[in-house]
């Protein structure tokens, strides 16, 4: 025990400084992170708002995602087809995505002039000036409704959307999209949301790769000068914590799909959110080694798949478990579950445990970062969520700080069995 | 509105680092285990991977699925590291790791900071030789395997037109088995299969090792003699050619499953790469399959997705680079109120279209052009040049091939795309599998499934 721990301090320091991040913010209020790194002929941009499906108006759950997956759709000069043959003849690589915080808009370009040029230009405009053709939103709306239909006959999918609502009765969090939800949503929904959410207050645009820092500025000025300024977004109504229930949905499938878990976490950078990130890795989000894992899978075989993670937001974002077992097996797996949950809840992890989990995050920082793509979503992540500046320098120090009891008083605060909510898709 | 099915376009293979001097490097053991080193110093990390020929094609009837199981069962314990302490000394190094096995081969790897390279060569070595199977564990690790099958398979009904599609159209060829195995073959298969798996397969003269990140290849090279080298070559089993017979006239085959919507895969058969310095159509069928689906601007999103509405989804795939046989495989999902028939119908006219009327230079160009983008692209994730690298390995060409497989993409000509499209797109050579979908049980949908809210 005494022996790992002087391990880890010697290691713990790490050897590698980490990348520079420039921050700075323009008078409409969106703020910009920049790195600048020319070690690759890339230039990654990402933009993000408050605009996630969390927002989406109230029974028309899927406006956020449609708005996000049309911004491609039109733009007063180009069809949906010219955009498409634009992107493609620049080699430009655009994603629109929307989780439930947050709606993100990233365009990925080679930074030769002429490439870097064009998808700069098209990005803006697509943007700031999206048209959500009429003929192009009804085919996606009906695509959305058919998909799913068809992601209703699945177990996993039926378990996912089930557990999300019964997590957030009458919360936004829990409004998921539906055949019926999205049936109601007109293409008037779209521009409203459009117009409210995609703008520069509020807005947060990462710039990563082979571009200066005038070049940065330049191009972070472009974007937010095309976007309306904007107001900020009302806060989110608080979450409260569910009644403990088990919902038992049945299904065909000879395997059931299984969810535990409660809201729990905000994303932050406090002590305590380290404390859970540190535990959370011991109880079931370490891979191979984790609690979870040798108890229902590698003892018992009961499994192919499960886990426990923490799914953070700007309010409380889930704790889950999540595991797959044949229909006969539900019960017997399920204590097992519970029995692991409940002794890591009283005792929290051991020394060594502790020592293991810790070493795995502060050694495994250089996997964090490795990329410009994996760097480019922590420069969204820190902007959006108001993170530090120093989040990632920072972050081993903090895994290094959390003690036992830390683990211990932090989950007994946020993982509470008389909120915890159960969905069995399938079992007997 | 852009969606993706499952198959690798070709970019996924055709995309690489701007071809440099010396980088890679490689070396042979005097065991005959060789060993492939791209240097990438953009940050501290590598990525460790052992390749092993020996995948599903090379199992016999009655143990199919046991190439998986092996894999599942390397992360057991061996003659001095207990069962488990292969993850945890990964976990601990700060790294993950995995395995994954495919038709043609079985693949392990950790993603780890730099320093821990030599652990994990050690690691590796030790697991291809000092394995130590128990019946213990196999009893329970097979009840995993199991319930990953039903997870991938059971329970998914794409899952399942696919491997019926494969089983229709392979008699021969071991491609008609799937990678996880039928269900009764692994409730039969005991730990003596799997044992002999290994025996057979595990040795250094069947692998290779491929090594991307921050390393100097020299040290590499050294430690890799000093682990791996010190294990003895095996001779290897003889491996069969099992050819498909020519197929001579449509199959066709129906998988009911609950589901909303239908699924439609055709297959033709059609040549893979073999020569890559004489061979032309393979790249033109990789220049096909990118026109009709590489790409948001390509054929099948655009004029079947969007522009006729009869598709939900739909996508192409092609793989020239295979130990096996190949086949060209068109994908989708009926639109709203359209039927199979009529989506079937559609992807024939698609092809029929290029038989007649040919492509365009832009549609060659956009390929081009995106061959171009990726090879760039591909730089940023080491994983994915050690993929690169380890796959077109797996069907014995070198990774110098990969250069000359961009180079003769990017020479593809309008012609050329035209003469395959005619010669390889015929009735006969066909297999058609449709997901017929099924309500769920009506009897239990009415009390529990409350998705009608």
């Amino acid at each position: 025990m005494r022996f790992l721990f002087v391990i880890f301090f010697f290691f713990a320091v790490p050897v590698w400084a980490g990348p520079q991040i420039q921050h700075w913010v323009l008078p409409s209020g969106a703020k910009v992170y920049f790195v600048e790194n020319h070690d690759l002929p890339i230039l990654d941009v990402q933009i993000d708002f408050p605009a996630g499906g969390a927002r989406s108006p109230a029974g028309k759950a899927g406006v956020a995602g449609l708005t996000a997956s049309l911004i491609d759709a039109g733009t007063p000069e180009l069809d949906e087809e010219e955009i498409s043959a634009r992107l493609v003849e620049l080699g430009a690589r655009f994603a629109s995505t929307s989780d439930h915080d947050k709606a993100s808009v990233g365009l990925r370009t080679l930074s030769s002039r002429e490439e870097k040029e064009g998808a700069l230009a098209l990005y803006t405009a697509l943007l700031a000036t999206p048209t959500f053709p009429a003929a192009a939103f009804e085919r996606e709306k009906t695509r959305t409704i058919e998909a799913l239909k068809d992601a209703d006959t699945r177990p996993d999918a039926i378990a996912a959307k089930r557990f999300a609502q019964a997590l957030y009765p009458d919360h936004p969090y829990g409004q998921v999209a539906t055949p019926e939800s999205v049936a109601r949503i007109t293409r008037e929904d779209l521009v409203e949301f459009h117009r409210r959410h995609y703008v520069a207050n509020g807005a947060v645009i990462s710039i990563l790769g082979d571009v200066t820092r005038d070049e940065a500025e330049a191009i972070a000025n472009r974007i937010a000068a095309a976007l309306p300024p904007g107001a900020p977004v009302a806060p989110l109504p608080a979450v409260r914590l569910p009644a403990r229930e088990t919902l038992k949905i049945a299904h065909p499938a000879t395997q059931a799909h299984i969810h535990l878990g409660l809201p729990a976490v905000r994303r932050s950078a406090n002590p305590e959110y380290f404390a859970l990130l540190v535990g959370n890795y011991t109880l079931g989000g370490g891979g191979f080694v984790s609690r979870l894992m040798k108890e229902v899978r590698e003892k018992r075989g009961f499994a192919y798949s499960v886990y426990s993670s923490l799914g953070p937001r700007v309010l409380e974002g889930p704790f889950e478990i999540g595991l797959q077992t044949k229909r006969e097996q539900v019960e017997e797996a399920l204590k097992v579950v519970h029995e692991v949950l409940a002794r890591f809840l009283a005792e929290g992890p051991t020394d060594e445990e502790l020592a293991a989990a810790k070493k795995n995050l502060i050694q495994g920082q250089a996997l964090r970062i490795d990329s410009n793509a994996k760097l480019l979503g922590y420069l969204a992540l820190i902007g959006f969520y108001g993170l530090p500046l120093d989040y990632l320098d920072q972050f081993p120090k903090w895994v290094a700080a959390v003690t036992r009891e830390d683990v211990k008083a932090a989950f007994r605060r946020h993982v509470k069995p008389e909120h915890l909510v159960t969905v069995i898709v399938a079992g007997e | 509105m852009k969606q993706r099915l499952f198959f690798a376009c070709w970019l996924s293979l055709a995309v690489l680092p701007a071809p440099t001097l010396a980088n890679p490097y490689e070396t042979t053991l005097k065991n005959g285990l060789r060993v492939i080193v791209k240097e990438d110093r953009r940050a501290p990390v590598v990525v460790h991977m052992v390749w092993y020929r020996a995948g599903s094609m090379d199992e016999q009837d009655g143990t199919s699925g046991v190439a998986h199981v092996l894999e599942h069962m390397m992360f057991k314990g061996t003659k001095t590291l207990k069962a488990g302490e292969f993850n945890k000394r990964v976990a601990e190094a700060g790294g993950r790791d995995n395995a994954f096995t495919s038709l043609d081969y079985t693949a392990y790897f950790q993603i780890v900071p730099k320093e821990a390279l030599p652990e994990m060569m050690r690691l590796e070595a030790d697991r291809m030789a000092n394995l130590v199977l128990k019946p213990e564990e196999f009893a329970s690790e097979i009840e995993v395997v199991k319930e990953e099958r039903r997870l991938r398979t059971e329970d998914n009904p794409q899952a399942r037109v696919y491997e019926t599609l494969n089983a229709t159209a392979f008699m021969a060829h071991p491609y008609r088995r799937p990678v996880i195995g039928w269900m009764s073959d692994l409730e039969s298969m005991t730990w003596q299969d799997a044992r002999e798996w290994y025996r057979r397969w595990y040795a250094p003269n069947n692998a290779y090792v491929v090594v991307v990140g921050d390393v100097d290849h020299r040290e590499v090279f050294k430690l890799a003699a000093a682990t791996y080298g010190r294990h003895k070559p095996k001779a290897l089993p003889e491996r069969k050619p099992q050819k498909e017979p020519p197929q001579q006239g449509q199959r066709r085959v129906i998988v009911k499953a609950p589901a909303e919507l239908p699924y439609l895969l055709m297959a033709w058969k059609v040549p893979k790469l073999i020569d890559i310095d004489r061979d032309r159509e393979p790249f033109a069928l990789e220049v096909l399959s990118s026109i009709l689906d590489g790409n948001d601007a390509a054929r099948l999103p655009k004029r079947l997705v969007r522009g006729e509405k009869i598709a939900q989804s739909a996508s192409a795939g092609y793989d020239a680079i295979v130990r096996g046989e190949t086949q060209f495989i068109l994908a989708g999902q009926p639109a709203a109120g359209r039927s199979v028939a009529e989506l079937e119908a559609a992807l024939q006219a698609e092809i029929k279209r290029i038989q007649d009327e040919g492509v365009a230079e832009d549609e060659l160009k956009r390929v081009k052009t995106q061959v171009i983008a990726a090879q760039v692209y591909k730089r940023d994730s080491m994983m994915a040049q050690a993929m690169e690298i380890g796959q077109i390995e797996s069907a014995g060409f070198s990774y110098r091939d990969i250069d000359k497989f961009i180079e003769k993409i990017k020479s593809v000509t309008a012609e050329e795309v035209q003469a395959v499209a005619k010669k390889y797109f015929v009735p006969d050579t066909l297999t058609v599998a449709v997901l017929d979908p099924q309500p769920l049980d009506a009897k239990r949908e009415r009390r529990g499934f409350a998705a009608r809210h």
